[in-house]
């Protein structure tokens, strides 16, 4: 029987604020769901996150963001995401996101966003559920 | 603290009801729980006697309000002769807009101003640097020069009002544009009353607003405290902030010692400046979360007064009572807000908000209930503001100084706070203090496993949160009217930049940052410079890559 390879997730921090609770939560659920995953620490550029994404070769990338930038910051992620050639890793997306804002930010490819009180199990599930196997 | 025969009575009694009431009641219903914890994990007994409290002294560990240990105020008529002050955080967009917001809290009988800064000013970033880009006045208001301050206090007399600042790494910076706008209004510097955050260590592990590593971190916070006590002598020059460590997850116990701790290490860093402990002492200040555990809030707070008082006298052996007051600003926790029917967040504001209040704050800040969702609206900023006043003046709590001592489960329970949180002192000392605790990751990891328990206890329906994990209704999409920030803020903001840039005399700007990397360099106390610097309209950003020139930037240490 072939080794089952893990999924592969980056957590990333864009814009510049500090609140990483959530992200670090849900790094942290993830990697005891079984999967391998990084976490950027703060601050990160759109063109580091989409350099490390690539670098560490990854299925999914989840953006946590709590500053109320990302209205300016997610297409420019998602733009450079593309250009690296990473159009089949799956996005998604954390933290103070108003409603208003979602059917925008899902027709630049970010496939759900989870807001505030998401039980993490539900992150978990929707991972798993949504990353075909990898060969 | 009881008479001896009458312990014994007491003790007989407990017994006999053991063996007879309490069983028959057991049998008919069980328990809720098998065990009943507070957020620190500490556990609950079923009912306090005096027992509980059977060896603790009055005059040594309670003692009266306004004197030794303080357990019980820091004054003695505490809010029978002056209300705390209700202070909102409040700042967004352009300094034009948030002077705006600050008069109407004032004429709404708010007594002090808080300042919010967006990131890119905590940051030390220009809003026309690269990093501010989609974050200009958003999450606060954006003060890039002396030229922003000057409208951000327009038409507000600097001697009238007391302002709070949430700054840290450029804290220097803003409360040296803070002075220069006091020295255009007139106002003698002596008669500035106000707060600076100050607080870096804590940015390393809680907040995670870091621009400098932490030893020069702690120069700079410790310039400001050297400062004031010269020269600013109504100036807090530090809140010591336990806020942030809570809302990064730790527990009331944690966000207590941790705090407490970094106090230690500020008394230590200023002492080494030949400054007598009574010389400053007395101008440090405190900040902490009220969360949702009624009872584990009020001893923390408790329990931090005593402790802090006791630090002061027996480990820095100040002489001045006032050195041994702790000054505690609250406010209610933001990260218990839910996005889920937000008007519950009220409820969960009023009771975090009389905790403070029967924990004996000075100041208080109660959140908007649409902050899971938004900068809150105006309409839920006054309702905020408007919980104050109704505990204040309508529920009769005021009346009487520190309601809850004396009461059996409160007195355990501060006393097992303040053994529990010296514990954790005892540690870090033994561990060679807070920069070292810092660099091994020690708070970090502290937090971060408190935060991931937290979560696991909700996601496993151990802890009930009203409307997210129980209680859930459709709801319709965003019930509430949510406040945005036009993006014509950041253009404006960018535009007044660089016209300054363009009118301002260029050389005396960098005559000025010359000599403050002189004086950095130097080891100095930067403040006269960099006074010197934003009265030349020198940038926050201008001024700040100075000191990074110098000092390094720090690299973060990621705990997951």
């Amino acid at each position: 029987m072939p080794m089952e390879k893990k999924i592969r997730v980056l957590i990333a921090k864009p814009g510049l604020d500090s609140h990483d609770r959530g992200a670090k939560v849900v790094a942290r659920a993830l990697r005891d769901a079984g999967m391998e995953v990084i976490y950027t620490g703060l601050r990160q550029t759109p063109e580091q996150i989409a350099e490390t994404a690539l670098q560490e070769d990854v299925d999914v990338v989840g953006l946590s963001i709590l500053s109320g930038a990302h209205k300016t910051l997610f297409p420019k992620i998602m733009t450079l995401l593309k250009k690296k050639g990473l159009e089949d890793v799956m996005v998604f997306a954390g933290g103070i996101i108003p409603e208003e804002d979602v059917p925008e930010l899902k027709r630049i490819g970010i496939k759900e966003i989870f807001g505030p009180g998401t039980p993490t199990e539900r992150i978990v599930q929707y991972v798993l559920s949504n990353i075909s196997e990898r060969s | 603290m009881f008479d001896k025969k009458k312990m014994e009575e007491i003790k007989q009694g407990r017994e006999r009801w053991e063996q007879t009431t309490l069983p028959n009641w057991l049998k008919q219903s069980k328990e809720r729980k098998d065990a009943f914890h507070n957020h620190s994990g500490m556990t609950i007994n079923r009912v306090y006697t005096p027992e509980d409290i059977e060896n603790l002294d009055y005059m040594l560990e309670i003692g009266f309000p306004g004197e030794y240990p303080f357990l019980r105020g820091v004054h003695a008529t505490m809010y029978r002769g002056r209300l705390w002050t209700m202070r909102q955080f409040s700042g967004f967009g352009t300094a034009k807009q948030t002077n705006q917001r600050f008069k109407y809290l004032l004429k709404e009988g708010e007594s002090g101003l808080s300042t919010a800064f967006d990131y890119p000013t905590i940051m030390g970033y220009d809003s026309d640097h690269p990093m501010a880009l989609g974050e200009v006045g958003v999450c606060g208001v954006a003060i890039a020069s002396l030229r922003d301050m000057e409208t951000l206090f327009d038409g507000i007399p600097l001697d009238k009002v007391t302002t709070s600042m949430t700054i840290n790494g450029p804290a220097s910076t803003l409360l040296a544009m803070y002075i220069a706008v006091g020295d255009k209004q007139g106002v003698p510097r002596t008669q500035l009353g106000g707060t600076t955050q100050n607080d870096n260590l804590k940015e390393f592990f809680a907040q995670k607003l870091c621009i400098f590593p932490p030893k020069p971190s702690v120069k700079l916070t410790t310039d400001i405290i050297e400062y004031c006590a010269r020269h600013l002598p109504k100036w807090n020059p530090v809140s010591i902030s336990g806020y942030h460590i809570r809302e990064a997850g730790a527990t009331a116990l944690q966000e207590l010692a941790f705090t407490l701790y970094d106090g230690i290490a500020y008394v230590e860093s200023t002492l080494q400046r030949g400054l007598k402990v009574d010389d400053f002492a007395h101008r440090l200040s405190f900040f902490f979360a009220s969360h949702n555990d009624f009872f584990e809030e009020i001893a923390k707070f408790r329990a931090a007064r005593r402790l802090w008082a006791r630090i002061m006298k027996e480990r820095f052996h100040a002489k001045n009572p006032r050195s041994m007051w702790m000054r505690m600003h609250i406010q209610t926790s933001g990260c218990t807000l839910t996005a889920q029917q937000p008007l519950n967040n009220i409820i969960r504001t009023t009771i975090q908000a009389l905790a403070a209040v029967l924990g004996g704050a000075q100041s208080l800040h109660t959140n908007s209930y649409d902050e899971a969702l938004c900068l809150p609206s105006e309409e839920a900023v006054r309702v905020a503001l408007r919980t104050q006043q109704i505990i204040a003046h309508e529920s009769g709590v005021a009346h009487t100084i520190d309601p809850l001592g004396g009461s059996y489960y409160m007195e355990a329970l501060t006393n097992e706070m303040e053994e529990k949180a010296m514990d954790y002192i005892n540690r870090i000392d033994d561990m060679g203090g807070a920069i070292v605790a810092i660099e091994k990751g020690f708070f970090q990891r502290e937090i971060a496993d408190s935060a991931y328990k937290y979560q696991r206890e909700v996601d496993e329906k151990k802890r009930i949160i009203v409307g997210v994990n129980d209680y859930a209704i459709e709801e319709p999409e965003c019930p509430i009217e949510l406040l945005r920030v036009d993006p014509q803020v950041e253009k404006e903001q960018v535009a007044g930049l660089q016209k300054l840039k363009r009118e301002r005399d260029n050389r005396k700007v960098k005559e000025t940052l010359d000599k403050l990397h002189y004086s950095a360099e130097k080891d100095e106390n930067l403040m006269p410079t960099i006074i010197e610097a934003v009265k030349a309209y020198a940038t926050l950003g201008e001024i700040t890559d100075v000191l990074r020139k110098v000092y390094g930037e720090y690299k973060e240490l990621i705990v997951i």
